[in-house]
């Protein structure tokens, strides 16, 4: 793969819906060889984790009322809380550089009616993401 | 297990899977309200620890599904809810990645993702509320909350250490 052509399936993916990585392997492995290269890169970066994350849940399931895991799993959650805003910041960064206030807007309307309130996701991506690309046409008009 | 289940997590992340705009973490809010406050699959606690679980795990954070996926039906619950997460978009990817060069530069593309970015950055955030919400039940924990924030915005230290620096704290009590 050559920069160009990994810039270009990564703006793909960053595109469509899904996890970026994952979305990642599936067109680099049809690109090296088909059907059977997508697959086989898809297992390969999911097959593993996959069965950690298994394992885990597995001893989670069996010792998760042990009060020092409970404890210590409930430090992790606050960490991991903490990752989830600073990927949140670091996406708005630009945002907030290039003073794209209508952006703004958009961004509380989601935090309101997904965090707040806890509308269901598919009724408020209907609304939400209508407007907001017809206010990205009427920026860029 | 009862029946059905099965088809129920298949049929509810197959939604999402291409709803995910923004990754796995856009869809932490959804996830969350069907698992713990609609079908009470859950507590919120409990999610709160396979989020926990699933984000200082290796591999992509789309494993979320998984964990999610096997506290509601076992090993076949895993990979129902894992396969129904990554079939459709996969498959979506699968074939634009064919075309995507005829549209990348279009017009309406470029605008098509500027309008999906701030929708993207909201869900994120709002997935930061439900999940402070689940696990910041005292001021250490909301203090461990912050602090990683700040850490991980501001520093490239790996998260795996401050997984173990809050996971000792909360060994020791004083979360």
């Amino acid at each position: 793969m050559t920069a160009t052509e990994f810039s270009e399936v990564f703006s793909l993916c960053q595109f469509l819906p899904g996890a970026n990585v994952v979305n990642f392997s599936v067109v680099f492995g049809s690109r090296v060889r088909g059907v059977p290269g997508a697959l086989v890169c898809f297992i390969g970066l999911v097959g593993p984790p996959f069965c950690i994350v298994l394992a885990l849940g597995a001893l989670y399931a069996r010792f998760g009322d042990i009060a020092a895991l409970g404890r210590i799993l409930g430090g992790m959650a606050a960490a991991a809380c903490g990752l989830i805003a600073a990927t949140a910041a670091k996406l708005a960064e630009p945002l907030v550089r290039s003073r794209v206030f209508w952006g703004f807007g958009i961004v509380l309307a989601a935090i309101l009616g997904i965090g707040l309130v806890r509308w269901p996701l598919p009724s408020v991506l209907l609304v939400l993401a209508p407007v907001s690309i017809a206010l990205a046409w009427w920026e860029r008009r | 297990m009862k029946p059905g289940i099965l088809a129920t997590l298949a049929s509810h992340f197959l939604v999402l899977s291409v709803l995910a705009f923004g990754g796995a973490n856009a869809v932490v809010p959804e996830i969350h309200r069907d698992a713990v406050e609609v079908s009470h699959w859950m507590t919120d606690q409990q999610f709160a620890d396979l989020f926990a679980i699933s984000q200082a795990s290796p591999g992509p954070n789309i494993l979320i599904v998984a964990l999610v996926g096997y506290q509601v039906a076992g090993v076949p619950g895993a990979f129902v809810a894992t396969a129904a997460m990554c079939g459709p978009t996969c498959l979506f990817v699968y074939f634009a990645g064919r075309v995507w060069n005829r549209f990348r530069h279009a017009r309406w593309r470029i605008i098509v993702q500027a309008g999906l970015v701030p929708v993207s950055i909201g869900l994120i955030a709002a997935a930061t509320l439900v999940l402070a919400r689940a696990a910041d039940h005292t001021w250490v924990a909301a203090l461990i909350t912050l602090g990683t924030a700040a850490l991980a915005f501001a520093t490239r230290i790996h998260p795996l250490w401050m997984f173990a620096g809050a996971g000792l704290l909360g060994l020791a009590g004083l979360v």
